[in-house]
């Protein structure tokens, strides 16, 4: 699939992102944390390599938002709540594969090897730099090596 | 749950002015229908009859970050009112015609010469250009002029002085040189 122009992208998927947000973060922090993930979005758009998956991607990146919001303050409304994430089964396989890791970690795993980003991209939608990006799925990756190996 | 309005201003504020956006573009609505209007940092890029198809055709030409973003196309808005109320004869904004290849770009430096209110042809353009044959080319030209109204392609018309053709549709060029009070029949009795 062809990436769709920006602003389809995020008319298609700005709702489910701000009401994801809302339950984590609660209503206030949400529109903050909104802001944040769409300006990922928007630096990691231009690399994007097609279309696919484009909701999982966003989901993704709003979901380590909020974790870096949850790191810099104590929540005012908790729920556990999981991301619902579309079926695709090497991204299936991947997400419970990576379940334990570190958020930072999992997500560099996941856009590296689930949706084959390149790394600058995932830099920007992780809020970080490329190196860091690299570094973050090389050390899931040995994570998950190790834990293999256990 | 929808995104609250002002918070959507807010991200599309700050998309802008983190310098994310390669398009930005709003829609105006005018005399001659809802258009859409486009800028990229060098400038106004797109004026469009057809909103719908010209998402994509931005895409092609600008990249992927296609964002509306209302507040960026204030000064075009106000100068097409202006133009559509009668108060305005010239646009002072700035183009980007980055996309337009070289010939069609001549062609169309050489429209945006053509006074308000007044016609010229296909083929007195053509020569203008030092392409006297190229009147046909010219036309094709025209219709795929990206910023119509602006750069004045409803000016032009055939040797017979019909009106002959028009990306937005012959309707629309009547009722801008109407506007412009430009005398059709007595330019080609």
């Amino acid at each position: 699939m062809t990436i769709p122009p920006f602003e389809c992208f995020y008319a298609q998927h700005g709702d489910e992102v701000f009401g994801l947000l809302v339950r984590r973060l609660g209503r206030q922090r949400a529109e903050d944390a909104f802001q944040e993930t769409f300006l990922r979005a928007l630096r990691a758009y231009p690399s994007l390599r097609h279309g696919d998956y484009l909701r999982a991607w966003v989901l993704t990146i709003a979901r380590n938002v909020a974790v870096d919001a949850f790191r810099r303050e104590k929540p005012t409304i908790e729920l556990e709540e999981p991301i619902e994430l579309p079926k695709r089964p090497a991204y299936a396989e991947l997400e419970h594969l990576t379940d334990e890791l570190p958020p930072t970690e999992r997500a560099a795993v996941v856009l590296r090897y689930a949706y084959d980003m390149p790394y600058d991209a995932i830099g920007a939608a992780l809020g970080s730099s490329e190196d860091a990006a690299r570094q973050a799925a090389s050390a899931g990756v040995r994570r998950l090596r190790r834990k293999e190996i256990a | 749950m929808t995104v609250p309005a002002d918070l959507d201003r807010r991200f599309r504020d700050a998309a802008d002015r983190e310098g994310l956006v390669d398009v930005a573009y709003d829609l105006t609505d005018s005399p001659v229908g809802e258009l859409l209007v486009a800028t990229t940092e060098q400038g106004l890029c797109r004026i469009a009859y057809r909103p719908d198809d010209a998402l994509g055709e931005l895409v092609d030409d600008f990249g992927v970050r296609v964002l509306r973003v209302p507040r960026r196309l204030d000064p075009v808005r106000r100068e097409l009112d202006e133009y559509f109320e009668g108060h305005r004869r010239e646009f002072d904004l700035q183009l980007d015609l980055s996309p337009v290849g070289s010939f069609h770009r001549e062609a169309l430096h050489e429209l945006a010469l053509v006074p308000y209110g007044q016609v010229t042809t296909y083929g007195a353009l053509a020569k203008k250009i030092g392409h006297p044959h190229a009147a046909r080319a010219v036309g094709g030209a025209m219709n795929r002029n990206p910023i119509p109204i602006v750069l004045p392609c409803h000016r032009v018309v055939g040797a017979n002085g019909k009106l002959v053709g028009y990306a937005g549709g012959l309707d629309r060029k009547e009722l801008l040189l109407k506007l412009e009070g430009a005398m059709l029949d007595t330019l080609f009795p």
